[in-house]
């Protein structure tokens, strides 16, 4: 395996958990609803599929865990925000602080084991494919999921009446509402299933990526997530390279100490925070583009009047 | 339940009367203890096209939404075939077979017109299939549509085709439509009565809910006339004059506003010299060298259909967003085009911007807070106290405040209530009266009665008349033609972000205006008719 493999490979599973995160949380933006509490529900699922999988002995079933305790712990959040129209940003960052917390409390014994990795699902043929082979069809399955679903919701959004109704609560809850859509329930599905793969992100974080339990293992990338999805103006695909240019920045600090590059290592984590900094304000320059894909009625609350 | 007492029904109509296809009973709607409908009986006949009369705040809105299953009733029958049913749901509505097309509309500016068509047929349909079929019912009933387009991109009368088109995918019997020709031009207007009158020969009945008489007159076959939530009358709207359906209406007969005289010829106050200002965001609308004078004693009504730079223009002449050149705005003969809005309040301009709540009051402060906000710095001897301190004169203000409310009549709970808790009309008396409080030399308003009922309507445009008269320069951004030939003395047309020439009132016809707000220019030859 020649170095760039090696590289691109870590990139991989870098971007991986970004692209699952951020993938969420553009559905649940997309709806209209504004959930700050990605790291949060990104931390409990590491922490919960790390534990199942310590009990059981099966990733998968691991998978499944992080998954569930993600979309269970966003909808503490829809409760909250949807059903007693509680502030979005402020439960968000509340969502964000209790699930580092009790992640940390649930953690506790298993700080220190050595985890289960989750292995690769070898994809016969495809695989002896040179160089391109070994990259993408002899990885584990939460990375051809996070692919998938890239593709499933850039078809949900955008070729389903589901997803249409989706996009038409996000635009106008009060007309989409009077067209008898049921917005509330769409916004819970759409924060469950942003919950659900915080959680699937979070499961790759202590399955895959360091197959173990640190406290504030998300470290971070929740934030990220949630400024992807501004990088990619709600868009699926633009999503997808914004993900893997994230995840390449923030892995370039271990290959450039690896190669013995002289830059110090504050100046290189602290490089995908400045990257989404100027991406942001790049961004919020092309106010055309902002504005026509922005969900107008993004974190704003939806009372009936009734 | 306190709403409901049994009002005897206006209509006449006796129970178990099976040929209406939708009969109303008693449908009372309380909100909290006000009652927004109280005791409604109504009935709408097959194939007819039923008028809604009333001003706003009458209960139509609310009567419409119990009907179309987005409001539930407190108490009352609805009665569709002469079935008691009740509609929980917007989508219970339409299989019942009831259309409606909203006054602000229920579009998603974000998507196409396709997709927003889509989105309330019922499921099962491709999107091409409803594009196709969208196509072929707009031709039918002469409402061209592209299915493609995005609907932000759209004018405001092709919105509205989406919206009757939306309606009519559902071959739906009765078609509600509120205010359906407050955003049109007069041409727009006529096709639509086309449209409804082809509806009307295929059987379908139409509940046509305005406030323009003339309208009703013109399509409705019966009318029934709300007023504070409850039937005031029904009747042929054919055998009545408009006085009288204007006296159901509103209960008294309204006062005339005495249109200010075109003999006095000030200097000129406020002067814009060929301003063009690049829009601000993709639904805004640029400015596209725009010349304007507004001399003393004058009133230029600025007339237009929504959305073609009238905001824009506002907020250029206030200074909410300045331009960059400072000639492009003279006031009182000083350039001030790239002053912002508190340097122009110095210099004597008063501005009244549309949106009440949230733009011209914060809602939730006292009106005297409110008083304050406004001017503070125009009238910072009078209501602040400390020098660089700023602290508020509570005293004073409270005075002027009571003094702004006695002079323009608002109706307001205790002495000092919270700015949202006023009426629509009485807010919007108290925000004109606080600038015309400070007698400015140039007054600009946007929308001075948008929202109001015609009692405060009239008042403020007898306080901006009077203003016009005492010397100052006036204009007025409106999009209601009987506003405009009330209290205009010279009137202008925007469209598309160009300003038409100024022609003096009495020269100008409605038509003449409709073909200005359309973009027609320079058909001006032979068909300038005399007074309206």
């Amino acid at each position: 395996m020649g170095i760039i493999e090696a590289i691109l490979l870590t990139v991989i599973t870098a971007a991986t958990p970004l692209v699952l995160a951020s993938l969420g949380e553009l559905v649940t933006e997309r709806s209209g609803v504004l959930n700050l509490g990605v790291e949060g529900m990104m931390v409990m699922g590491a922490v919960l599929a790390f534990a199942a999988t310590q009990a059981t002995g099966s990733p998968y079933i691991g998978i499944l865990a992080g998954i569930a305790c993600g979309a269970l712990f966003s909808l503490l959040f829809g409760f909250l925000t949807l059903t007693l129209v509680a502030n979005q940003v402020a439960t968000g960052l509340a969502l964000t602080i209790l699930g580092l917390g009790v992640s940390g409390q649930i953690g506790e014994p298993y700080v220190g084991m050595s985890g289960i990795k989750l292995q690769p699902i070898v994809i016969p043929l495809l695989a002896d494919i040179p160089f391109l082979g070994p990259l993408l069809f002899k990885q584990d399955l939460i990375f051809y999921l996070s692919i998938a679903l890239v593709f499933g919701v850039n078809w949900f959004l955008f070729k389903s009446r589901a997803g249409l109704k989706l996009r038409a609560i996000g635009d106008s809850h009060g007309s989409a509402h009077a067209l008898g859509i049921h917005v509330i329930r769409t916004r819970y599905l759409a924060v469950m299933f942003g919950g659900a793969c915080a959680g699937l992100a979070g499961a790759q974080l202590s399955l895959v990526y360091t197959p173990q339990w640190v406290e504030n293992m998300s470290a971070g990338r929740g934030w990220i997530a949630l400024a992807l999805v501004v990088f990619a103006s709600w868009r699926p695909w633009r999503l997808l390279a914004g993900g893997y240019l994230f995840g390449a920045v923030s892995i370039s600090q271990l290959h450039a100490q690896a190669l013995g590059i002289g830059i110090p290592s504050q100046f290189l984590s602290a490089l995908p925070y400045a990257a989404t900094v100027i991406v942001l304000i790049l961004i919020s320059h092309n106010r055309r583009m902002t504005l026509i894909n922005t969900p107008a009625s993004l974190g704003k609350p939806f009372v009936p009047d009734r | 339940m306190a709403g409901k007492r049994g009002r005897v029904s206006a209509v006449g109509a006796s129970e178990g009367r099976g040929s209406a296809l939708l009969a109303v009973r008693s449908l009372t709607k309380l909100f909290g203890s006000f009652a927004a409908c109280n005791g409604i009986d109504l009935e709408i006949q097959p194939g007819e096209i039923h008028a809604l009369l009333g001003e706003n705040g009458a209960g139509k809105s609310t009567l419409v939404k119990m009907l179309f299953g987005v409001l539930a009733p407190t108490s009352g029958d609805i009665l569709w075939k002469g079935e008691a049913v009740r509609i929980p749901s917007p989508g219970a509505a339409r299989r019942l077979g009831i259309g409606m097309v909203f006054q602000h509309f229920s579009l998603f500016e974000a998507l196409t017109v396709a997709e927003n068509i889509a989105l309330s047929l019922s499921p099962g349909i491709s999107l091409s299939k409803v594009a196709e079929e969208a196509s072929r019912l707009s031709h039918l009933y002469g409402l061209p549509l592209d299915p493609k387009a995005h609907v932000a991109d759209l004018s405001v009368g092709e919105r509205q085709r989406i919206e009757i088109v939306r309606a009519l995918l559902q071959n739906p019997e009765l078609i509600i439509l509120d205010e359906p020709t407050s955003v049109l031009t007069p041409q727009e207007a006529d096709r639509l009565f086309e449209t409804l009158a082809k509806l009307k020969a295929e059987g379908r009945s139409v509940l046509y809910i305005s406030h323009r008489l003339e309208e009703v007159q013109r399509i409705c076959d019966r009318a029934t006339v709300l007023r504070h939530g409850k039937v005031t009358g029904a009747c042929d709207p054919r055998q009545e004059t408009p006085a009288s359906l204007a006296r159901m209406m509103v209960g008294s007969d309204v006062a005339s506003v005495t249109a200010a005289g075109t003999n006095t010829k000030g200097e000129v106050l406020l002067e814009a010299r060929h301003l063009s200002v690049p829009a601000r965001t993709p639904f805004a609308v640029t400015l596209k060298n725009v010349c304007l004078k507004v001399r003393g004693g004058e009133v230029l009504a600025i007339a237009g259909v929504a959305g073609n730079g009238q905001g824009e223009l506002f907020d250029t002449l206030s200074g909410e967003y300045p331009a960059s050149d400072a000639s492009a705005v003279f006031i009182r003969g000083k350039a001030a085009g790239n002053l912002g809005i508190t340097a122009r309040r110095l210099m004597g301009a008063g501005f009244v911007p549309e949106e009440r709540h949230g733009h011209a009051a914060v809602p939730a402060l006292p009106l005297s807070d409110n008083l304050v906000l406004a001017r503070s710095q125009s009238d910072r001897k009078t209501f602040l106290a400390g020098g660089l301190l700023g602290i508020i004169r509570q005293a004073v203000v409270r005075i002027a405040s009571k003094r702004i409310s006695e002079t323009m009549d608002v109706r307001k709970s205790g002495e000092n209530p919270a700015a949202g808790s006023l009426s629509g009309g009485n807010l919007q008396k108290y925000i004109v009266g606080r600038e015309l409080d400070r007698q400015p030399a140039v007054l600009i308003v946007n929308q001075p009665t948008w929202g109001v009922d015609a009692g405060a309507a009239s008042r403020i445009r007898q306080a901006l008349v009077d203003l016009a008269k005492s010397g100052s320069a006036v204009l007025v951004i409106s999009q209601d033609l009987d506003e405009i030939f009330e209290v205009a003395t010279e009137i202008a047309v925007v469209n598309e972000g160009r300003l038409s020439d100024a022609y003096p009132a009495h020269e100008l016809t409605r038509e003449k205006i409709g073909l200005l707000m359309g973009g027609m220019y320079g058909k001006t030859d032979g068909e300038v008719a005399h007074a309206h």
